[in-house]
């Protein structure tokens, strides 16, 4: 899995907003690359790419 | 502890855990990701029951029967899960129940398909019959888009695309109704609309509140009741006629389109559909 620490995107290494609420789990877009990221730890705060939707997924 | 099981924390769990909190009940969000069960000696944490907001169908009946099995209730229950996330199952039972829904032909062979199809007519819609969000939903208008379509699902190599599920296309007024549904109340419903044929938020449609007919809540229970009853979303269309048609039934909603126009709490109301049922 690819991660980083703080609030920097795994993928294109933008500056991402930690807003209020975030919980592990939390689902992000990253402003820069438009990614999906999930909220893997906090205090810091590590994003990683969010798992991808898969066919069986839905409501 | 109730535990609440995710996939993602999307707007819907944040909405929940919030209203958990104020009412202050005491939880665990539990990471379907991180279930892991011993048949033998049940799951390691004794919850006094479980809300199910897994997104994947599969994960969410196994996870469900996981925990019914050590004797905690689940909301909803593997049963409803099953039926709703199947739309064979779900038409099976709304047909069952003699409620109107769309005509509906199923083959289970790429072979058949095509006379599914043509038993239906063009223009048809064919839907996966398991998924959501509109995803891989085709209208097809003739022959040669039927030939496309069963040759590219037949390319998938999945036995799940093999099955061909087959419905009339209903001549919409350009939205579709989804209506709430916690036990024995409807609590909301909204309009969707979209230009598009295909009116559902996470492919852009836009809601608006939709007054509760008694027409309206009279379906919509009774759908609710066909699938076993619980914590539902009921999916709606209108004939040009005005004749309302159960489209699907959904059993772990999402409802952010709803929440931003609706007079309810919606968040609140599921949670207290939640203590209801476990405290019942």
């Amino acid at each position: 899995m690819t991660t980083a620490t703080a609030s920097t995107c795994p993928d294109c290494t933008e500056t991402v907003p930690v807003p209020d609420g975030l919980r592990v789990t939390s689902i992000v877009v990253c402003p820069g690359c438009k990614v999906e990221l999930e909220v893997i730890a906090l205090d810091p705060t590590e994003f990683a790419l969010a798992p991808e939707i898969e066919e069986d997924f839905g409501e | 502890m109730l535990a609440v099981l995710t996939t993602r924390v999307r707007l819907e769990e944040r909405m929940i855990f919030t209203a958990l909190e104020r009412r202050g009940i005491p939880y665990e969000a539990v990471d379907d990701r991180s279930l892991v069960v011993d048949l033998q000696t049940g799951p390691e944490v004794r919850y006094r029951g479980v809300f199910n907001r897994i997104m994947s169908h599969t994960r969410s009946v196994y996870a469900a029967r996981l925990y019914e099995a050590a004797g905690l209730q689940v909301v909803n229950s593997s049963a409803v899960i099953e039926t709703c996330g199947d739309k064979v199952l779900t038409s099976l039972a709304l047909v069952r129940a003699g409620l109107p829904t769309p005509r509906t032909v199923v083959a289970v062979t790429p072979d058949a398909a095509l006379r599914a199809i043509e038993t239906i007519g063009y223009p048809a819609v064919v839907k996966p019959t398991v998924g959501s969000w509109g995803r891989l939903l085709s209208k097809v208008n003739d022959r040669d888009a039927a030939e496309t379509l069963v040759e590219h699902k037949q390319a998938m190599r999945s036995p799940a695309h093999s099955v061909f599920y087959v419905q009339e296309l209903v001549d919409k007024p350009g939205r579709d109704i989804r209506a709430i549904v916690l036990g024995d109340q409807v609590v909301a419903a909204v309009y969707r609309r979209s230009e598009h044929w295909i009116t559902n938020t996470a492919r852009g449609a836009t809601t608006s509140p939709c007054e509760l007919s008694p027409d309206l809540v009279k379906l919509s229970l009774r759908a609710a009741e066909a699938v076993g009853g619980g914590m539902l979303a009921v999916d709606l269309i209108e004939r040009s006629t005005g004749e309302l048609l159960v489209t699907e039934v959904n059993h772990t909603m999402e409802f952010h389109g709803l929440a931003e126009v609706a007079e309810v709490d919606v968040a609140d109301l599921v949670v207290g559909h939640v203590e209801e049922v476990l405290s019942g």
